[in-house]
Formats: C-alpha cells, structure tokens, sequence
C-alpha cells in the first residue's frame, strides 16, 4: 500500500514461495504425516496376490511365459514367481577401503 | 583455533586417504558409518554393501617422527545380508547404520554392528600361534593309522602369521518393526539401547531372545503420527539416563529409574520457534539427524539441517550455543527439496566437550571451538594429498562478488556429502568419510 514500505520476506519464506508456485497442489501439512509414513515404509514391496491369480486363470490354457526381458513386470499378465523378483544379492566383494 | 592447552591451533593436514579412486561409485561402496574405538586404536566403517572394514593404527615409529602411526587395514568382513521378510513384504537393506565398539575387557575387540533391522555383536581376535605335533593327526589334517603311533609327543604352540578374525557372537533381532536409527552402550557396559522411529529398547550384551521396550511413540491411530524418533544415546555416565531427539527437533531425556516405560521424558529440551518465521520448511530442517553427549556427560550437541546446537541438560528452553553450518543454504531450500537434499541425515561429533565437527556438502566439514568461537571450513579432496601440508580454510560465496579463493554457493556439489565423521578420543587424528572414501587427518604437530 505505501509505496516506500517494503515487506522484508525471509530467505525460507520466498523458497516457500517457490515451491508453492511449481507445486501448487502442496500438502497443508507439510513435515507431517506424509513424509513420516513414507518414511516408515521405506522397503515396502507389495504382492498382489489377487492380480497373480487373476493371470494364472488367464494365462491357464496358455504356456506359462518365461521369465521375459521385461522383468520389472511383475503382476498383471505376467505372473510373477520368485525368480522373477528382482534379486537381492549379498555383497561378495571386499570392500575397496580395504583394497 | 585453540586445542585444550590453550594458545597453539590445530593445523590439519593430510594423513591418509582409504578408498576407490574412480569417480563411478558402486552403491554398495557408499560408506554408511565411521567409528574410533575408546583407545582409538581401531577405525571401524561400515558401508551399504554390509561390510565393516576395521583399521588399526600403526604402533608409533621412532624413526617416522612426522606422524602418529598410519592406519592400516585390521580385519574385514560381512557384517549384514539383504534380507527379504516374506510375511510383510519389506526388503530388508544389508546397509550398516551404526557402528558402536565396546570397550576392551580381554585379547579380543567387540563390536555392535546394525543394519535396519538386526544388530550383531562381533568378536575380533587374533590368532598367532597355533598347535603343532598332533599324535593323531598329520600337519595337513589328515588322520594317521594309530597303528603306525610308536612314540607319543606332546603338541606345542608354534608362532603362525597374524590372522585377525571376526565371529559373530550373539545376534539381536526381530524386535523392531520400524527402521534402527541407533544403537548406544550403556555405560554399565552391559546393556544397550537401539532405537528405530517410533521405539526404542533395551537389551542385554548376553541375552539375544529377549529385550525391554523402554520408549513408544506409535499413537494408537497411525493418522495422527506428528513425529518420530530420529537418534538416541546413552548418557556416558549415568547408567539411568538416555535422551532421544526426534523429526520436530526436540530432545528428550528419560530416566529409566522413574518408570519401566519412559514415555513421560525427565527433561524436554526444545528451542522456542518465532512463529512469523515459519514456513514450509520449518519442520523439515529442524528435524534432529544426530544427538551426541560430550564426553563429561554435561553438554550435548544436536546436529539439524542447517545447524549444530549445544544443550546444557541443565537448561531445557534452549541451546547454550548455535553454529551455523551452512545458513547459505536457507536461499536453496526450494532445490533441495526438489532434489532430496534436505533430508540428508549429518552426524556430529565431539572432541572433548571443546571442539565440535560436522558435514557438509562439496565434501567441506566444519569445525567449531566452543571456546574461541572461530570456525573452520576444510575439504576432503585427493587434491589436497600432500602430506605434513596444513590444509587449507575454504570459503563458499553467499552472495555477491566471489572472492578470488572462495565457491559460490551455486558451485556446490550436492552430490557430494560428508555426513559421517569421527574424532579420535584421545589425540588430534580425525577421520572423514566422503561418499565412498575415508579420509584421516593429524594435526601437524603430532
């Protein structure tokens, strides 16, 4: 209003204001319960195991498919078995600190 | 920038680099934790592959009288595997959190070791005779005919090479459903604490199928989850006492003497906020990534984004003392959310109750002396390898014209962080870790 007044905004407040401008959709709550929970999910991978027999009745009268380049596809069409899961293998190597 | 004796600063420099060279960093490489022993003879580290890597200070050389001894490769094992928990679908990450040593009580060296879920307690001893002259069995382990034994002899100890083994002595698990942040060790030296997000409990060094549950912070309806556990210590006197920080930046002290579970704190140590300084990101930077006691047990230092703070636990409403790490970076908050950044987790660590040092980006750490109140910002970089050379302070640019020395805060690497750090207890020998290599530094004058 008065032209020789400048609001001062704090360096936090005007990133905020950037934020809010590129994502204005921005939750209310912001260190709230969101990021906690994905926080405490971290590791979560889910089955779906009404999916995988959705596409075992599918793929019934078919051959079952092999294990495709595709390996990230787990449920849907492509039915998911352990050998399909992405591995998760223990580190052989010895450490370069100790090299 | 003065030591203890008061008058002589501590000029750093280069003692050791640990570590790939190569810019193309395997995950499973990136060193997870740093931790001295209590003689500091030992450096443990451990990365997100499950390894731990111990070092061992060199025995000092009256000829080499530049340097306290070098730390040289000890012992090196698997500490943790990738785990998957079919019954609740979580892949489990073989990343070591903590590191915590026991002090030395016989010939052999214990380690607590953790990844998110299990704790391991590791023994690791040295083997450097063994017995020879079996009557039954031949020197390759091959059984002799009894018939062919005449004579009998009594084996004896004959002195082999240096063989330094790790066995893992009790394993601690299936007590945490959330993600261990801590382990800390009583000053009973029989007990411990481990912490994960919403609990933290108890155990026994012996007993592995049973532990207390002396915090829990889960609301009873998981939507009204405001906060959760951050980091977690023992007092390094008081047997009784504990303090845990959290993700709105407060602390809380616990007495375990007052009741079995400790959810109502002794003390809550927390920094009134001025509320017209709130905003998005307020409870984000506050959030607490390391809680440290010095070692007299009177102070602690809380590391938060942008800060290191000094509690006195005499003194609940606010800290003694605030250091800015890095207070360039208020002005980038916006990108560093964007990129993760900002939930980067920095650990702190103590020399002393004088000295405090922490992380930050572009592989700079910092320094503070309590009792000067000056400050140092130094680099971990192969570029600076010259031994006995002192480093040299950096500066970065907020804002303006940049001095001809000095990186713009635009220039920063964001990629690389020192988040892990440890000082010797005793001397003036630090050790930083970068993403994937282990830098150590002496002051010169030792």
């Amino acid at each position: 209003q008065d032209a020789q007044e400048k609001e001062t905004v704090t360096p936090e407040r005007a990133e905020e204001a950037k934020l809010k401008a590129k994502y204005p959709n921005l939750g209310q709550k912001p260190g709230g319960s969101d990021f906690l929970m994905k926080r405490l999910q971290k590791g979560q991978k889910y089955f779906d195991s009404g999916d995988y027999n959705m596409a075992k009745a599918k793929m019934k009268n078919k051959q079952l498919p092999s294990a495709g380049p595709d390996k990230n596809l787990v449920t849907g069409d492509h039915i998911p078995t352990p050998q399909d899961l992405p591995q998760r293998k223990s580190s052989l190597v010895t450490s370069k600190l100790a090299g | 920038f003065s030591g203890a004796g008061g008058g002589n600063d501590i000029q750093w420099c280069f003692s050791q680099v640990k570590g790939a060279v190569d810019d193309d960093v395997a995950e499973a490489d990136i060193i997870s934790t740093v931790e001295f022993n209590h003689s500091g003879e030992l450096l443990a580290t451990g990365d997100k592959g499950g390894r731990v890597v111990i070092f061992q200070q060199e025995q000092e050389n009256k000829s080499q009288s530049h340097s306290r001894g070098e730390y040289n490769v000890y012992s090196t094992f698997q500490s943790h595997e990738p785990e998957f928990d079919y019954l609740k679908s979580l892949e489990i990450e073989e990343k070591i959190n903590k590191i915590r040593w026991l002090p030395q009580k016989n010939a052999a060296q214990f380690l607590l070791s953790t990844n998110d879920k299990t704790i391991k307690l590791w023994k690791i001893s040295e083997r450097d005779k063994r017995p020879e002259g079996y009557n039954l069995k031949e020197e390759d382990g091959r059984y002799r005919d009894p018939t062919t034994v005449t004579t009998l002899r009594v084996p004896v100890f004959r002195p082999m090479d240096l063989m330094v083994e790790a066995s893992p002595r009790r394993i601690f698990a299936n007590a945490h459903t959330y993600h261990i942040n801590s382990i800390s060790i009583n000053s009973d030296y029989e007990t411990y604490l481990s912490a994960d997000d919403l609990r933290i409990n108890l155990w026994h060094l012996e007993i592995t199928d049973r532990s207390f549950n002396i915090v829990d912070i889960k609301p009873a309806n998981m939507e009204e989850l405001t906060e959760v556990i951050t980091a977690a210590e023992f007092h390094p006197n008081s047997c009784n006492t504990f303090v845990y920080s959290s993700s709105k930046g407060t602390i809380r002290l616990c007495d375990m003497r007052a009741s079995a579970l400790c959810d109502r704190h002794s003390k809550l140590f927390e920094e009134p906020e001025d509320p017209s300084n709130r905003s998005f990101f307020s409870e984000i930077i506050s959030s607490i990534s390391d809680v440290k006691f010095s070692h007299s047990g009177r102070f602690m230092m809380t590391r938060d984004y942008l800060s290191v703070k000094i509690w006195d636990l005499n003194m609940e409403n606010r800290p003694v003392e605030t250091y800015q790490v890095h207070e360039y970076l208020r002005s980038k908050l916006c990108s560093l959310y964007e990129n993760d950044c900002i939930f980067d987790k920095f650990e702190c660590c103590w020399n002393g109750s004088d000295i405090v040092m922490t992380g930050s980006y572009n592989n700079f750490f910092r320094m503070f002396d309590r009792n000067t109140k000056r400050d140092i910002t130094l680099e971990a970089s192969r570029e600076n390898n010259k031994p006995r050379t002192v480093l040299k302070p950096r500066k970065v640019c907020a804002s303006g014209k940049r001095k001809k020395d000095e990186i713009s805060v635009d220039s920063l690497d964001f990629n690389k962080k020192i988040l892990h750090t440890a000082w010797h207890p005793k001397e003036n020998i630090i050790a930083v870790a970068t993403t994937n290599n282990l830098y150590i530094f002496q002051d010169k004058t030792n």
